[in-house]
Order: structure tokens, then C-alpha cells, then sequence
């Protein structure tokens, strides 16, 4: 499988002396739909940022799709498509002039920027709006466009810098559908986000990254598999005066109509379900306290906060 | 990129630009007519009508080239300042960076927009002028090269000060405090004959008194410089400065972090 991008022991540091990446090495295949995921500051902008130009690194080597983004720039950047975190267009254009501007900065003609910025408008429920501007797009729409202009060059390598951070639940699912669809299509999918269930139902490989250094890098399944255990919440149809006793399992009452349970890796639900049968209490629901990717998550970041202390503490350069 | 697809890239930064101006052209392109129009009113007719003649010519005719040139001057430098300061201050400027653009094709972009605007000016400019005056041409190709090598210079120098001012009130420092003062010394309502040996002497070190100074004769046929001389300086300038803002442009200065 090609390589869609590789990043070899890249580092930043800052003016201010501030070192964001600390010799970070990373390879996304080619078809991959990859999550990178990281705390605020944890410098997956700062990351995302040098693959786009957008700030200088310090050393290291960035290649889309085997071109280096130093030696072959115009090669590379040719493939790469980016939605930001933040707006960044101009608030007085019309949606139409912004995305087929973008076209023309990739070499299309007027042409085949208006051919195509016709089809993702539409595709992402635009069209309507071509001739507005831009700063009279809702905030979903500002998001949406910016994916358009991203696409508009049909790039085959996209990052999505949290692209569905401020926009409203079925919004929210509609692009995550769009997302999986250009991805089947074949382009290469980098995401970052805050919404773990996002990064979980649409990605297959995982990188977290901390403290300028990366953590964790592996496909989803197995980091999934990494969790000990999980806590699951269970809503009785009639009041408990107090939590069951549960044999081998951990068990705490929420209020009087709902407790967890705590579930090691080895252990199964069913057992569980078994011995409520037995005490004659009735289940009418049941879910995951939290996230499952949450949880690993916070126990990986925590990890990395605990190493580092301990590191200053010994003396060690950090 | 291939050159096709460059040429069709730099018409896109330069239409953009194009499209900007005339969106606010209420703010770009009346302003200049309207503030031309009144020194033409005022120094052309009521006061100009008792200072007489200047370098053999009515004194109307005489400041009409500097009035010109001085559009010109201004109005690309604000272009290319406001414009790419804009584009930095609203991030949009990520968007050709993120872009397999080349540098120079950008840089290249914006000064021909402002470029344009400068000549669009000029032209409005001297429509105006016909109004109050007979306007002959004496030499074309001097007029016209001139004038576009003028706005090329301050194109560039506007892109310049755009990637150096990290906020509104930077963008307006030079046109106040170097571009105006010098505007005013350069020529555009005397001649510098008039000025004692001293002032004279001063008056050649600045630029822009070359540039009024060939326009003018190209179009009045007088001069109190070489005009030879002084497309060498503005081409020197031009390379100088055009190497500097793309030296600017590569480091990322003001654009990258």
C-alpha cells in the first residue's frame, strides 16, 4: 500500500522557545481514513500546520504521497486538500467566488472551477447559497464551504482540522456520511477532533499525540482492546433502595432507579443479566458511562502528564 | 506546476484583486477623481491663474503630470497594503499558502493588481484634467513606461509594508509620514529650479521627484532631472525591492510562524 504521508522525526520550536514537536515520526497509508487526536496544545496544529505550509518547522522531513513538501513543493501540495480549525476566508466574497478562487490557485480553469464548485456545492447543500457572502453563511455553512474549497481540486490527501466542531447533531451525523463517502471514493482522510465517538465510528488507524510526541499510534481495533475494563449504566424499572451485590463485579449506585457496573476485559454481561433475573429486577436500558475511545483517551494523555512529571522530577531534560 | 497552469493561477490572485477594488470602488476608484479634481479647481485655476507661467508652461498644464503621477503613486501603494494586509489580517492569505502556488506568482499577483488600480486611477485622473486644461502627449513610450514602472515600485513597496504591519494603523504610517511628505516635495506644484541651491540639492534624493519629473516629459517635453538617469533608478529599485519582498515572502515573515 502507497504511502499517503510520511513525517520523519519532525520538531518545532517557536520564537518564544516553546517546543511543540519533539521528533514526531508518522506514516497514514494511502485509502486510510486516520484519526489524529491530542489534548489542546498537544500540537496536532502545529503539525497539521507544517504539512500545509502554514508554519516553518524546525527539522524533519514531511512527503505527500512520496514528494517531499521542501524539495517538490508544488507536486506535493497538488494532492493536499485542508479544512481548518478557524474561517479563513474572506467574509466579503460570495461562496461561489471563494470556491472557484481556490480552483484557479490549483491551475484549473474558470471553467472547471465553476464545473466543480457547482457539484460540491450542491453535494453538500450549497448551491443555494453561491451567491451570498460568505459572512452571511450560518456557522454550518461556514464549515461546509470550507470542506467545498477544500475538495474543489479533488485533492487525494484531505485533513479536516475538527470540521464539525460548533455544528448541530444532525448536521453533525450528515457529514460524517459525506466524509465516509469521499473516503470510499479513495481520498485519504486525516482527522482531528474532540468528538471521540466521531474519531471512533469513522476512523480505522489512530494516532494521539501529547506533548509534542506521539503516544499512541495504532488502528482503532486494538487500541479499543486495550481497555480494561468498562463501565456500563443501568436503569431499573422499579426503585432499589440500594445497589444489587453483583457476584465479581463492581457495583455503584447512582440514584434509586439506576447504578453501574463496573466490566473487566474477561468477564462477560450476560453473567450480569443472569444474577438481576435471579433478584427479579428488571433492566429497561443500558449504556456505556463513557466513550470507550474517551476513556482510553484520558488514561493514555494522563500517562504521558505522569511521565513527564516524573521526568522533571529526576532531572531529565524535557 | 506547468506554466499553463501558473498563468491561470496568477490570473486568479490578479482578477481577485481586480474584483475587490471594483466591489468598493465608492472607496478606491471616486475619492482620487473627486480629491484630484479639486487641486486641479483650486491650485490649476484659482490660484494657479496668478502664479503664471512654470518651465515655459501655464502653471494648470505644469502640475497636470504630477497630479497625474501622484494618483498613480498612491493609489497602487494603497492597493497592494490594504489588499494583502486584508488578506493576512482575515487568514484567507492560508489560502494560497496551503496551495501549490509559487511565491513570486503571488507576489507578481499583487502587484499587477495594484498595478491596475494605479493605471485605472491615472486614467480617471486625466479625463478629470481635461476638463480644465488642453493635455498633449509629447512622448508616448516615456509616458506610458513610466507610469507603469512608477506603479510597479509602489506596488511593491505597498506589498512590503503589508507583510511588516500587524495592524491597521501600520498600514497607514508610511503613506502619512514618507509617502505624502515626499509626494509634496517632489515636484507635482513646482519646479525644483525655483528652490535655493541647499533645497535643490536635497530635492535629488528624492525618488519620487525622478518619476514626476520623467512623466512630466514625457508629456510636457521639460524636465529638471536626466530622464536616463532616472528609469536606471527606477528599474534598480524595482529589481532591489521585487528580491526583497519575495525574500520576505519565502521566510514566511508576518505570514508564517
Amino acid at each position: 500500500m502507497a504511502i499517503a504521508l510520511s513525517i520523519k522525526n519532525l520538531e518545532k520550536t517557536y520564537d518564544t522557545g516553546f517546543q511543540a514537536l519533539k521528533g514526531i515520526d508518522l506514516e497514514v497509508e494511502q485509502g486510510d481514513f486516520f484519526a489524529l487526536l491530542g489534548p489542546n496544545g498537544a500540537g496536532k496544529s502545529t503539525t497539521i500546520g507544517i504539512i500545509c505550509s502554514l508554519v516553518n518547522k524546525s527539522s524533519g522531513t514531511v512527503e505527500i504521497f512520496g514528494q517531499d513538501i521542501d524539495k517538490n513543493f508544488s507536486l506535493a501540495k497538488k494532492d493536499l486538500g485542508v479544512v481548518p480549525q478557524e474561517f479563513n476566508f474572506s467574509m466579503f466574497e460570495k461562496v461561489i467566488d471563494i470556491v472557484a478562487t481556490q480552483a484557479g490557485f490549483y491551475g484549473l480553469t474558470r471553467s472547471q472551477a465553476l464545473e466543480r464548485s457547482e457539484h460540491y456545492l450542491k453535494k453538500l447543500g450549497l448551491w443555494d447559497k453561491r451567491n451570498e457572502k460568505a459572512r452571511f453563511l450560518s456557522g454550518g455553512m461556514k464549515r461546509r464551504l470550507m470542506i467545498v474549497r477544500a475538495l474543489v481540486h479533488e485533492p487525494r490527501l484531505l485533513i479536516l482540522d475538527e470540521p464539525t466542531a460548533g455544528v448541530d447533531i444532525e448536521l453533525r451525523r450528515s457529514m460524517w456520511e459525506f466524509m465516509q463517502e469521499i473516503n470510499d471514493a479513495g481520498p485519504t482522510i486525516i482527522l482531528t477532533t474532540h468528538y471521540l465517538e466521531e474519531a471512533e465510528s469513522l476512523c480505522r488507524n489512530i494516532a494521539i499525540i501529547d506533548q509534542g510526541k506521539i503516544v499512541k499510534n495504532t488502528d482503532m481495533r486494538s487500541l479499543l482492546t486495550q481497555l480494561s475494563a468498562e463501565t456500563f449504566i443501568l436503569d431499573t424499572r422499579n426503585e432499589l433502595e440500594k445497589a444489587p451485590v453483583l457476584e465479581n463485579y463492581s457495583v455503584k449506585q447512582i440514584d434509586s432507579k439506576c447504578f453501574e457496573v463496573e466490566v473487566e476485559k474477561d468477564q462477560n454481561i450476560n453473567n450480569i443479566f443472569e444474577q438481576l433475573n435471579q433478584k427479579g429486577i428488571d433492566i429497561v436500558s443500558m449504556r456505556n458511562k463513557v466513550n470507550r475511545l474517551e476513556e482510553l483517551f484520558v488514561s493514555l494523555v494522563e500517562n504521558t502528564s505522569v511521565s513527564e512529571k516524573e521526568d522533571v522530577k529526576d532531572g531529565v531534560s524535557v | 506546476m506547468s506554466w499553463r497552469e501558473k498563468w491561470i493561477a496568477f490570473n486568479t490572485i490578479l482578477s481577485r484583486e481586480i474584483r475587490r477594488y471594483m466591489r468598493i470602488w465608492l472607496q478606491t476608484l471616486l475619492p482620487p477623481a473627486i480629491t484630484t479634481g479639486l487641486y486641479f479647481v483650486i491650485f490649476g485655476n484659482l490660484i494657479g491663474s496668478r502664479i503664471g507661467e512654470m518651465g515655459g508652461f501655464d502653471y494648470m498644464e505644469y502640475i497636470v503630470p504630477g497630479l497625474i503621477m501622484m494618483a498613480v503613486i498612491t493609489n497602487s501603494y494603497a492597493n497592494v497594503v490594504a489588499s494583502f494586509y486584508n488578506t493576512k489580517f482575515q487568514r484567507h492569505i492560508e489560502e494560497m499558502l496551503v496551495s501549490p502556488l509559487p511565491n513570486y506568482i503571488i507576489l507578481v499577483g499583487y502587484i499587477l493588481g495594484g498595478v491596475s488600480r494605479g493605471i485605472i486611477v491615472g486614467i480617471i485622473v486625466t479625463i478629470m484634467s481635461l476638463f480644465f486644461t488642453d493635455l498633449s502627449v509629447d512622448n508616448i513610450p516615456i509616458t506610458i513606461t513610466v507610469v507603469f514602472l512608477t506603479a510597479i515600485l509602489f506596488s511593491i513597496f505597498g506589498f512590503i509594508n503589508a507583510v511588516f504591519a500587524n495592524s491597521f494603523d501600520d498600514i497607514s504610517i508610511v503613506p502619512t509620514f514618507i509617502l505624502t511628505p515626499l509626494t509634496y516635495l517632489g515636484g507635482v506644484f513646482y519646479s525644483i529650479n525655483m528652490l535655493p541651491d541647499f533645497w535643490r540639492s536635497v530635492s535629488m534624493a528624492n525618488p519620487i521627484l525622478y518619476m514626476v519629473n520623467t512623466f512630466r516629459y514625457g508629456i510636457l517635453g521639460v524636465s529638471d532631472i536626466n530622464v536616463t538617469w532616472a528609469f536606471i533608478a527606477i528599474i534598480v529599485f524595482i529589481v532591489g525591492f521585487f528580491m526583497f519582498a519575495l525574500h520576505l515572502l519565502n521566510s514566511g515573515r508576518g505570514i508564517r510562524s
